[in-house]
């Protein structure tokens, strides 16, 4: 799921000022804290109420999609409002916001978030925690499932570095654990120092660069080639 | 330790078993540096080499490879140029390499960086491409094989320069440091300079379970000018916790002699009473190379401090 934060009110209106009907668009997708259709209607109250503030009027509806980050879902369930509405905020993340500007191309949607992280959601602890950060070159084989490049605010490949304190890191005031300290533990607990002691050579960022791409039928039908040219 | 020649004279130095020194110099938001010029004439009678920091804590200062170049030209003192992977890809790290050995610079202290969210350009993008340990590979890399990373051959020209790493003997829990110190040994560091240490004991532990990598080290220590500095560091320095009864004199010094001279010499004294006698035992009891001495901006403490192990 994607953690996202709730912008500043004045900062979502000084977006849609120059608009005087918009359509703000919920998303029940994998967005947390979630951002559905009774969101919506709060935040369209709240841009009523500032536009009157400063002496305009704003016509609003509220409406939710399943997933904006899906052409055909967002497509579909956006499509029957687009004539009348002359600008989308969406409190999807930054997937669903990009998403409806390129389906819709005549018409801008604003975000009313910023997008934080993807997360898990760990009940045990009630938080949500960036344990990938999608980096293209799993290391979690050689790091017993703790992933440095996530979890190590430096992203070392090789730490711990000497900013932790008792297995605690030096970003956000040694209130974090120490990402390479729990991995020397959990290692250390399996025997399997040597994963430790390994040397992991500089990585490839060309596998983390944006934006990334993957061409799903194109894949798809060289490797059906590829099979019938085996045969 | 590999096969690679001692270039710089600290190898040089440690490879002659003698007992050595090195210092610090701190450049920070200057332009002007003849204020770190003045610091290291006053500490190059007493050191072989100073190493020059590269924004420590995060600050956003000078360079340090210029103040590093111009320390060995003006005052003909050798440095040791201290490089974080913090602010630097691994092209811009390889480039400036490349630049310290044009102007001479023969040490270079690898190093992983505080991080830029703590320092005072806190929205700054963190770079960190290498951590030290690729560091360190790139630069064995440079100078044994003359070659990036990636094997493209440096065209003119030969990097000749040492390599040095960091080790913390505050560290908990010991194992993963010690562990760590090893890959980086394995890649290719020459010597190594620890973080500062208070308690003997722990110091003398830290340096005997390094000692099984064969790779010299230099124990660090930080001189206390003053009261302040030494309560700064007991509070803000992770990991390291000034002795009490330190900071108990250097409090009393400072509220009882208001004669700033007599304030000095007795700031001095309580300095020379704890550190003497812990070089001596490192000297004595362990098998460390010398002492980095990081009495930054107190450089009048070499003198007596050092003159029974010249």
């Amino acid at each position: 799921m994607i953690i996202t934060k709730l912008k500043d009110i004045d900062e979502i209106y000084e977006m849609i000022k120059p608009y005087s009907k918009i359509l703000i668009a919920g998303c029940d997708g994998c967005c947390q804290p979630p951002r559905s259709i009774n969101e919506a209607k709060v935040l369209g109250q709240m841009l009523e109420l500032k536009s009157k503030m400063n002496g305009k009027n704003l016509t609003w509806k509220a409406i939710t999609v399943l997933r904006q980050c899906d052409d055909r879902i967002a497509g579909t369930t956006v499509r029957p409002y687009i004539d009348e509405y002359k600008a989308i905020v969406s409190l999807a993340c930054g997937l669903g916001v990009s998403m409806l500007n390129r389906i819709f191309e005549d018409t801008l949607t604003f975000p009313a978030q910023d997008s934080m992280f993807g997360a898990s959601e760990n009940h045990g602890d009630n938080l949500y925690e960036q344990y990938c950060d999608t980096c293209g070159e799993c290391l979690l084989g050689e790091t017993a499932g703790i992933c440095p490049v996530a979890s190590c605010a430096k992203g070392l490949h090789n730490g711990p570095c000497g900013g932790q304190v008792d297995g605690f890191c030096e970003v956000g005031g040694y209130k974090y654990p120490c990402a390479w300290i729990q991995i020397y533990e959990r290692l250390k607990k399996f025997n399997r120092l040597d994963l430790y002691n390994k040397f992991r050579p500089p990585k490839d960022y060309r596998l983390m660069t944006s934006p990334g791409h993957l061409e799903l039928i194109q894949e798809y039908t060289n490797a059906i080639e590829e099979k019938e040219e085996e045969k | 330790m590999g096969d690679r020649p001692a270039f710089s004279d600290l190898m040089k130095e440690i490879k002659t078993g003698k007992f050595i020194f090195t210092g610090e110099l701190e450049p920070t938001k200057m332009v002007d540096i003849s204020e770190i010029i003045h610091s290291a004439e006053a500490m190059k009678e007493y050191v072989v080499a100073a190493n020059v920091t590269d924004g420590p804590q995060g600050m956003a200062y000078v360079n340090s490879l210029i103040p590093s170049y111009l320390v060995q030209e003006k005052v003909g003192l050798e440095t040791v140029y201290q490089m974080t992977v913090r602010d630097r890809n691994r092209i811009a790290l390889f480039g400036d390499i490349l630049a310290a050995a044009c102007v001479g610079i023969k040490n270079v202290l690898a190093l992983t960086g505080d991080h830029s969210a703590l320092g005072d350009n806190p929205g700054a993008k963190p770079v960190f491409d290498l951590d030290s340990t690729q560091f360190v590979y790139q630069l064995s890399k440079m100078i044994d094989e003359n070659t990036d990373v990636y094997g493209n051959e440096i065209e003119t020209g030969k990097v000749e320069m040492n390599v040095g790493i960091a080790a913390n003997p505050n560290a908990s829990p010991r194992e993963a440091e010690i562990l760590k110190v090893g890959r980086k040994v394995a890649v290719g560091a020459d010597y190594i300079q620890t973080q500062t240490a208070f308690d003997i004991d722990d110091a003398k532990d830290f340096i005997k379970e390094l000692s099984r990598y064969n790779c010299p080290i230099l124990l660090g220590l930080f001189p206390l000018k003053n009261y302040g500095i030494a309560s700064y560091f007991d509070k803000y320095i992770p990991g390291v916790s000034v002795p009490k009864d330190l900071l108990k004199s250097l409090k009393s010094a400072k509220k009882s002699i208001k004669d700033k001279k007599e304030r000095n010499k007795k700031v001095d004294e309580i300095n020379l009473e704890f550190f003497v006698p812990f070089i001596r035992e490192i000297k004595k009891s362990t098998q460390a190379a010398g002492i980095h001495c990081m009495a930054v901006h107190y450089e009048r403490l070499f003198e007596p401090l050092l003159k029974e192990f010249r």
